[in-house]
């Protein structure tokens, strides 16, 4: 049965883009397709993520395997050289389009269209936010722009990148938005003109999905679900590295931190408060113990109180290891709860101090924007001198380290060859409770070229590698 | 539940009727759920009608609904059965003398002794029952185990009776806010689904059913600025139950039509963060 193997196949792939799928999960899947009908394709969608996901988090990666591994597939996908549209694709859209009617009727004849009445086409598909249409056009623009040639081992971005770039999307929204305004009866108002222009931008973004599923389903055609699914894999949004995350990456990474912080500061609270029984507190015993007529017999043990930590964050915020301190400052103060008192400073040969604009504002993201901004970080050249930056840091505040402070040091430790004044960090260790340096690069290149991470590693409690969310979050467990 | 789900469709239409807009998604859980003998575990956002599911579904079916609400420190006493010791002591000195030991052990640990709480009471129901076992999340982990055995082969062992098994396979609904992570063990058993805020299409078909007397217009709009204002970087999103009260609050105002100002007016319905109604308001009335 080849639906079987294109299962097992199915799921190989989820474990292999790391979705933790047990062999139960699996059999659970095999039973809940036989209660589907087959032809149902989002049915059985749906079958196969409620018993194989189990987390939100998860969904993105399954849907795009899911795409690959049991999308439409027949003859109208494969790639030819833009030649006459089959008939069998007629007959898709005939099934897919709700209101049969313009739209369809026109598909067909796409061929000899101008790539001018082409867009003008596309505006108006959009304008009516007709979705048959939009389809046949997605279609007809792969077809015609991406230039796609069989065997050719080009990744789907670059078509996708083709396609677009003929159609001229950007500009689109604009001229949707003038459109619309010389077509309006009277003038509206600015409220109803960015509820409009939302509007626009999600049925544009519609769009550019269509086009990418045309692309991806033409290329599965050509090159088979496996080796497609091999390129289309992307890393889980808790395993994205830091440090070459692409913009949508770092979009999903913010997603997940959220979710993330909530939940470590959930648990955090509950092992404070689960501590274990301390010793006897006599005099609470004795004062219980009068309701028992002398007797203790309800002995009272005293509950150890944990001082919270004072934490002090130093994070290098030069161009390649930006984002990891981002995230780390982050996630530090959205558990600031489980702190005393939390300072930041931020350096690339100069060091200052941000803590003030962490205070009064719920916005982290807003506060990490003014770090970014209006910090004064740069001292000679703006290449990361942590030799500098940490002297100065030193003779600043190196007085307000306690004993009840712990001390995070953030980088690559890529020191551009300048002198490391790793006496600081030794100082720091004596005078503090903890020094630990995270950093965002493998473990492998420390130590390599002009990173000393290793000098200054001697000096702290430990030198950890935080590439991804999941070791972050392991390791600000462990902190508090 | 003699009435078996005959198609995804059926399940959808049923949910319509007791008001409740399903999606694909949801009601295709839901079906193969019962088809499978299965609970599922929900998760996702607050106010999206998560525990709202489990009621209808009750509704629909025509079910009792019987809930657990967990919270930190439930244990099996309050969960799963408990034994009625004030009556046992009562029967133990009523007749002191007439019984032996024995009779008097057998006698004290029977059902009628027993008290029963939720779990327990879903698995011995005779009629169809829906159990919903809300904010799973909030137990501890330990807890957690209490359910594996419910949820697996829908029976409950005590120790001094022996295995009660269900006399009918119940719905099991869980609902999680994702405060932590839920075991392995526990998700494994479940059916996954994920409830995200509706897309705007289903947000006005939701505003329509559940706001008697609004109009069309009034719904589409609210609908967009809602759906609109979800694309902001807030602290929280409006859910939505919370679009539902803003749209009653615009009707007991009589507003028709919204504009700007009344928008920003009536926006600390939606919004429950200072900072969030400040950009917000902020960014409805962009000035261009």
């Amino acid at each position: 049965m080849p639906v079987l193997d294109l299962m097992s196949g199915f799921i190989v792939e989820l474990r292999n883009a790391g979705l933790p799928v047990s062999l139960t999960e699996n059999l659970d899947a095999m039973e809940a397709v036989k209660e589907i009908p087959l032809e149902d394709r989002q049915a059985f969608k749906y079958a196969l993520g409620a018993t194989l996901v189990k987390s939100n988090s998860h969904w993105r990666a399954f849907e795009t395997i899911f795409e690959v591994y049991f999308s439409l597939r027949g003859a109208e996908y494969n790639i030819t050289d833009g030649e006459s549209d089959t008939p069998g694709e007629l007959g898709r859209d005939e099934q897919d389009s709700q209101q049969p009617g313009e739209g369809r009727g026109q598909s067909g004849g796409m061929d000899g269209l101008t790539p001018e009445e082409l867009a003008q086409m596309l505006m108006q598909a959009l304008m009516n936010g007709d979705q048959a249409m939009m389809r046949a056009l997605a279609k007809q623009a792969v077809q015609r722009f991406a230039g796609m040639e069989p065997g050719r081992p080009v990744g789907g971005t670059y078509y996708l990148y083709r396609t677009l770039r003929n159609l001229d999307l950007d500009n689109m929204l604009e001229k949707l938005m003038q459109a619309n305004k010389d077509s309006a009866q009277q003038d509206l108002t600015k409220l109803e003109e960015r509820l409009e222009k939302d509007e626009f931008e999600s049925r544009i973004e519609q769009f550019k999905q269509e086009v990418e599923a045309e692309i991806r389903r033409k290329l599965v055609a050509d090159r088979g679900a496996e080796a497609m699914a091999k390129t289309l894999r992307k890393p889980l949004p808790e395993d994205v590295d830091f440090m070459h995350a692409s913009r949508e990456e770092m979009q999903s990474l913010k997603k997940a931190l959220q979710p993330l912080t909530r939940k470590l500061a959930a648990k955090l609270a509950r092992k404070r408060r689960h501590g274990r029984k301390g010793p006897l507190d006599f005099r609470n015993t004795v004062r219980h113990s009068l309701s028992y007529g002398g007797v203790p017999a309800d002995p009272k043990f005293k509950y150890p109180r944990p001082a919270k930590p004072e934490l002090m964050v130093v994070a290098d915020i030069s161009g390649s290891v930006a984002a990891f301190a981002r995230f780390t400052l982050m996630l530090v103060y959205a558990i600031q709860g489980q702190f005393s008192k939390v300072r930041s400073f931020v350096f690339i040969d100069g060091l200052d101090e941000v803590t003030s604009y962490f205070k009064n504002t719920e916005d982290i993201s807003e506060a990490i924007h003014r770090v970014n901004t209006e910090a004064d970080v740069v001292w000679v050249d703006g290449h990361s001198d942590y030799g500098h930056a940490f002297e100065v840091f030193w003779e600043k505040y190196g007085k307000d380290i306690n004993a009840k402070t712990t001390i995070l040091l953030l980088g690559d430790a890529r020191n551009n060859y300048h002198a490391a004044q790793s006496w600081v960090v030794k100082e720091m260790q004596k005078r503090g409770r903890h020094v630990y340096w995270l950093n965002p690069e493998p473990k492998s290149y420390w130590n390599t070229g002009d990173s000393i991470v290793g000098e200054y590693g001697t000096f702290t409690d430990g030198v950890y590698e935080c590439r991804n969310l999941r070791q972050l979050e392991g390791f600000v467990e462990k902190l508090v | 539940m003699e009435s078996r789900f005959e198609s995804v469709q059926q399940v959808r239409d049923g949910l319509k009727q007791v008001n409740y807009l399903a999606d694909d998604g949801i009601a295709g859980v839901v079906y193969l759920a019962q088809r499978l003998g299965k609970p599922i575990l929900v998760e996702g956002p607050a106010g999206t009608g998560k525990t709202q599911l489990a009621k209808s579904v009750a509704d629909m079916t025509g079910a009792r609904l019987i809930r657990l609400q967990c919270y930190e420190g439930l244990d099996e006493s309050k969960a799963l059965y408990e034994w009625n010791y004030k009556k046992q002591l009562l029967r133990i000195q009523a007749d002191k003398s007439s019984d032996s030991w024995s009779e008097v052990h057998d006698d004290i640990f029977s059902q009628e002794f027993l008290l029963t709480r939720p779990l327990l009471e879903a698995i011995s129901s005779e009629d169809p029952v829906v159990l919903l076992i809300d904010e799973v999340d909030r137990v501890e982990i330990e807890t957690e185990a209490l359910l594996l055995e419910i949820l697996s082969e829908y029976q409950v062992s005590i120790p001094e009776l022996g295995t009660i098994t269900a006399k009918q396979i119940p719905m099991v609904f869980l609902t999680s806010n994702n405060t932590r992570e839920l075991s392995e063990a526990l998700k494994r058993r479940c059916l996954f689904l994920h409830i995200d805020y509706p897309d705007m299409e289903r947000e006005k078909e939701i505003v329509l059913t559940k706001v008697p007397d609004i109009t069309q217009n009034l719904a589409d709009q609210i609908a967009r600025i809602v759906r609109s204002i979800r694309q902001l970087d807030l602290k929280k999103a409006p859910s939505v139950s919370e679009t539902l009260d803003w749209a009653r609050t615009l009707m007991l105002l009589g507003i028709e039509h919204i504009d700007a100002q009344e928008a920003k007016e009536t926006l600390h319905i939606l919004l429950k963060y200072q900072t969030d109604i400040a950009k917000a308001a902020k960014e409805l009335s962009v000035d261009k």
